[in-house]
């Protein structure tokens, strides 16, 4: 987190850019980089792909582009006189409905307020909590042998993630960076899909069995569930294992914790976790293990399809389990094991496909 | 008795009239609604051919009554009458008229129609047909009750005497027949005189409706159309048949002559020509030809290099009638026409008219409407089995500026019009509701359709930079002073000056004043920029309240009462941009606004435009 003046000088920044532009007699743009897949590239020293030079230009020479514009200026003045003068914030949401005010810079869509957030942390180097902006609690939760403090308007706790929290587990809190890992008795992570799936492997006592810390990514990972897994991993030193359905919307999850988000590449320094590993469902899983399955969509087709084209999922690896999927027109839950047995996951499938990743 | 002197006692002729009253669907006269609308198109094609070969404006009277269980029709014009003899034949027997054998453009062609209907008409009520006619106003009117004898094909009259008519001339049809009378559809006497008046715009039509509705059609125009004339027929157009015919009932006496007198395109040098090439005796009588002479004197004609047919026998609408004819009867915001030059088919010439409606009342969904006309006849059924429909699909509309989901006939707020005018138009069948696929006449139609689908192409890209234009006066007015404003609160500044990003954006001639001081004295730089994309000519002032020194460059100075006129005479390319500079004391100088002369004032920023 930064101070909140370098927020405020930022932001000002951006709004005396504008303001120059309009002196010099220069048409008023802003330039952004273009969040495409064709604009992600692999930054060989972070390990993570970022966007690449490609840059997509909003100048107020579009009525599109004037919007955008003077909807920044409106931004831009909420997170200064509002959110850091009086030390509050808002959620994204929020915004959304504080634009109601603001006549034609009114968002039309959650989804254009939530765009533009990102578009200011691309443009100032910052992150939304440092203009204090949330995002709406998501429920991700962990559960596992750690011990955790998280700094809480009612003063620090301390949690152990197995006997200090219910069944559910312990709820990530969207500002990650007020969690302090205390201590550790876990070997590996296991990042999961489904709460199915989640549960079944605490039901189990796979936790203890294995020393595992078990992440419920709850479908697509929120940004403050990517940035534990990758807290964990970079300061305890864990292996991340990525455990999903076998396919192609589940192997996005996997590539947005492991090589990052396309919508999100400027924060893949701070959100992405490279040493990730892609656990399962695997399409060669299915053959394998003789799964149940379901008949591919064209959606899914699709998706396969575009992952072929997708920078991030071009390696050997990838390239082959997408092929064998394209052939077999199947996919498969992670509920499928349950077709061998409650147990099979964790007495037959886990401990074969972790000691052939070399993890016990 | 052999078999064949027995069928021998069973076959009789059958006469005309007879023949038709067992085949009435070919002649229009299928479904109750249709044999009402037939009618009423006899009858007005008629009466508009009358007033056109007399030169009279046509004013027309239709009215439709209910009259017990079927319909009392009747048509009436102010054309010149029909002389008393010839009205029994003219309404009462089939196949008698006066355009049969003359190769011109008319509405009417084999003298079917009219006496159709009185055929129709007693048919389903046994009545007779009642004309009155009127040949001038020195003439005392007639009045005829006729019938058909379908058995011989002539007429009966029933009845015949004097009348008074306060008409100074014209013709009145009344028949009485089983029908039914539609309203709402374009395949109605409504839709149907609709369309006629849209290409007969020199005509007013009049029609009083069943329930007492009267509509106006009225003209659009006094101008007569140009009359078309009759022309011989051209060797090409021949067929085996006719040239035989021909041949027998010619009065001339040698082959030579008869080629000469007989067909267009046909001097002396080409009649000698022919008759080397079909090996025939120039000399002989034409009636001595055999069979295989007149077989090769029909191939000769076929391979004969000739001039193609008069083409000035025809009578186009005209663009600027059928624009008129168009906008009279529907509110639209845009019409292309072309009229295409004489062409020919098969000896025939013909003409291609097109006209494309666009926008206004007419419907966004849906195919566009298609009305067809033959000879200022619209066309209202089987539109699917027409060369102007297969034209129409042909046409890639894609390309302008319409859509054509699937293929066919395209979509969008549109209608296209196209009139084919012939001495012989190439009708699908006897009751003339489809032109048939000739190759010549389909690619006409395709470059007619073509030449208005550029013109809606050229007006819709118009009237998108128009909107352009639009969207940067919203960004100009609403916008950018909102972001400038917004700007200077967050910065604590002075709101910026946006007229050189508004100059930028509109294309726009920017003028803005610097002023420097120094020792008492202000330095000031008008600098005057073209961001537009055409060259600007144009008068520069600027007004000071004292005469101004080291102008430069050099200005025209008009002293006014209270001040000075400094005139600059500037012209800039696109993108280039020009100084000018003078000096006055710091103290006590009021300036106004410099002022631009000779630009709109929408192109302008930063300076105050005057015409």
């Amino acid at each position: 987190m930064k101070e909140a003046a370098v927020t405020r000088e930022r932001l000002l920044g951006l709004a005396e850019t504008l303001y120059d532009q309009f002196q010099e007699g220069t048409v008023p743009y802003l330039a952004l980089p273009s969040r495409t897949k064709r604009n992600i590239e692999y930054d060989q020293e972070g390990e993570v792909w970022v966007y690449g030079d490609q840059e997509s230009v909003r100048s107020v020479k579009t009525v599109r582009g004037a919007k955008s514009v003077l909807k920044t200026s409106y931004l831009v003045e909420l997170l200064i006189n509002e959110h850091l003068k009086n030390n509050r914030g808002s959620t994204l949401r929020e915004i959304y409905y504080i634009s109601e005010n603001w006549d034609v810079a009114k968002f039309g869509e959650q989804a254009e307020s939530d765009r533009l957030v990102e578009d200011l942390e691309i443009l100032t180097s910052l992150l939304r909590e440092d203009f204090h902006v949330r995002p709406e609690e998501d429920g991700a939760t962990v559960f596992g042998p750690l011990t955790i403090s998280e700094k809480t308007r009612r003063g620090e706790k301390t949690i152990h993630c197995q006997e200090d929290v219910g069944e559910a587990g312990y709820q990530i809190p969207f500002n990650v960076d007020n969690v302090e890992f205390k201590d550790h008795d876990a070997k590996f992570v296991v990042a999961i899909e489904t709460g199915g799936m989640h549960a079944r492997l605490i039901e189990n006592g796979f936790d203890q069995e294995h020393g595992a810390i078990l992440v419920h990514m709850k479908g697509q990972p929120a940004r403050s569930t990517r940035r534990l897994i990758k807290r964990l991993n970079e300061e305890l030193s864990l292996p991340v294992l990525v455990f999903t359905d076998g396919d192609p919307w589940s192997y996005r999850i996997y590539a947005s914790v492991a090589y990052g988000a396309i919508k999100s590449a400027h924060l893949s320094d701070y959100l992405v976790t490279p040493a990730a590993q892609f656990l399962g469902v695997q399409p060669t899983d299915i053959v394998n293990y003789d799964l149940s399955t379901d008949k591919l969509t064209d959606q899914d087709l699709q998706a396969l399809r575009s992952e072929l084209t997708d920078p991030r999922f071009a390696t050997d690896y990838w390239k082959e389990q997408i092929q064998l999927q394209l052939k077999l027109m199947k996919k498969a839950e992670q509920q499928a094991f349950a077709g061998k047995g409650l147990d099979f996951v964790t007495r037959v499938y886990l401990p074969e496909r972790l000691s052939e990743m070399g993890m016990i | 008795m052999v078999i064949a002197e027995e069928l021998a006692k069973h076959q009789k002729a059958i006469s005309v009239a007879e023949f038709f009253e067992k085949n009435r669907q070919i002649l229009g006269f299928d479904s109750a609604p249709r044999a009402l609308i037939t009618t009423v198109k006899e009858a007005v094609d008629n009466s508009l051919d009358a007033c056109e070969e007399s030169d009279i404006l046509p004013d027309i009277f239709v009215q439709i009554k209910r009259r017990g269980e079927g319909f009392r029709v009747v048509v009436e014009d102010n054309g010149p009458g029909i002389v008393g003899s010839e009205v029994p034949r003219v309404f009462a027997k089939l196949l008698y008229g006066s355009r049969f054998h003359a190769l011109k453009q008319s509405r009417g062609q084999q003298g079917i129609g009219i006496s159709a209907g009185v055929l129709y008409s007693q048919l389903t009520t046994g009545r007779p047909t009642a004309v009155t006619t009127k040949i001038g106003p020195t003439h005392r009117a007639g009045r005829w009750e006729l019938m058909i004898n379908t058995a011989t094909n002539e007429p009966e009259v029933l009845k015949t005497e004097d009348a008074e008519w306060d008409r100074p001339h014209g013709t009145r049809v009344e028949m009485e027949m089983e029908g039914s009378y539609v309203r709402s559809r374009r395949q109605s006497i409504y839709g149907y005189l609709k369309n006629v008046a849209i290409v007969n715009p020199h005509a007013r039509i009049t029609l009083v409706e069943p329930d007492g509705n009267v509509e106006l059609f009225e003209r659009a125009t006094d101008r007569m159309p140009r009359p078309s004339y009759e022309i011989k027929p051209h060797p090409w157009g021949m067929e085996l048949g006719g040239l035989i015919k021909m041949l027998r009932y010619t009065e001339k006496k040698r082959l030579k002559g008869f080629l000469q007198g007989t067909f267009s395109s046909v001097g002396a040098i080409i009649s000698q020509e022919i008759c080397e090439r079909a090996e025939l005796d120039p000399e002989m009588a034409p009636q001595d030809l055999t069979h295989a002479e007149a077989t090769r004197l029909l191939a000769a004609f076929k391979e004969m290099r000739l001039k193609s047919p008069p083409t000035d026998c025809l009578s186009p609408i005209g663009e600027e009638l059928i624009r008129a004819g168009l906008e009279k009867e529907y509110r639209v915001d845009f019409v292309a026409t072309t009229t295409r030059p004489v062409a020919v088919f098969s000896g025939n010439p013909f003409q291609v008219e097109v006209g494309l409606a666009y926008g206004g009342e007419l419907k966004a969904d849906g195919k566009v409407d298609v009305l067809r006309f033959a000879n200022r006849v619209p066309l209202l059924y089987q539109q699917g089995g027409c060369a102007v429909t297969h034209a129409i699909e042909n046409v890639t509309w894609k390309s302008y500026s319409l859509t054509q989901p699937g293929g066919g006939v395209p979509t969008g707020p549109a209608a296209i019009i196209v009139h084919i005018a012939s001495t012989n138009i190439p009708f699908t069948s006897e009751s003339k509701d489809a032109v048939a696929d000739v190759p010549e006449i389909v690619a006409e139609v395709e470059l007619g359709l073509k030449e208005v689908g550029r013109k809606l192409r050229r007006y819709l890209s118009k009237k998108s930079a128009l909107s352009e234009r639009k969207e940067k006066e919203e960004i100009i007015r609403k916008i950018l002073p909102r972001i400038s404003k917004k700007l200077a609160e967050l910065l604590d500044r002075d709101e910026p000056d946006i007229n050189p990003v508004v100059a930028k954006i509109m294309g726009n001639l920017l003028v803005k004043r610097s002023v420097a001081s120094e020792n008492g004295e202000t330095f000031v730089t008008l600098s005057v920029a073209n961001y537009g994309d055409a060259a600007r000519a144009f008068k520069l002032h600027e007004t000071v309240s004292v005469e101004a020194g080291s102008v430069e460059p050099p200005a025209r100075v008009i002293p006014l009462g209270d001040g000075y006129d400094h005139l600059w005479k500037v012209s800039l390319r696109p993108g280039e941009r020009q100084s000018f500079k003078y000096t006055v004391p710091s103290e006590g100088v009021r300036f106004s606004e410099p002022v631009v002369e000779g630009v709109p004032s929408e192109l302008v920023s930063g300076a105050k435009a005057v015409g």
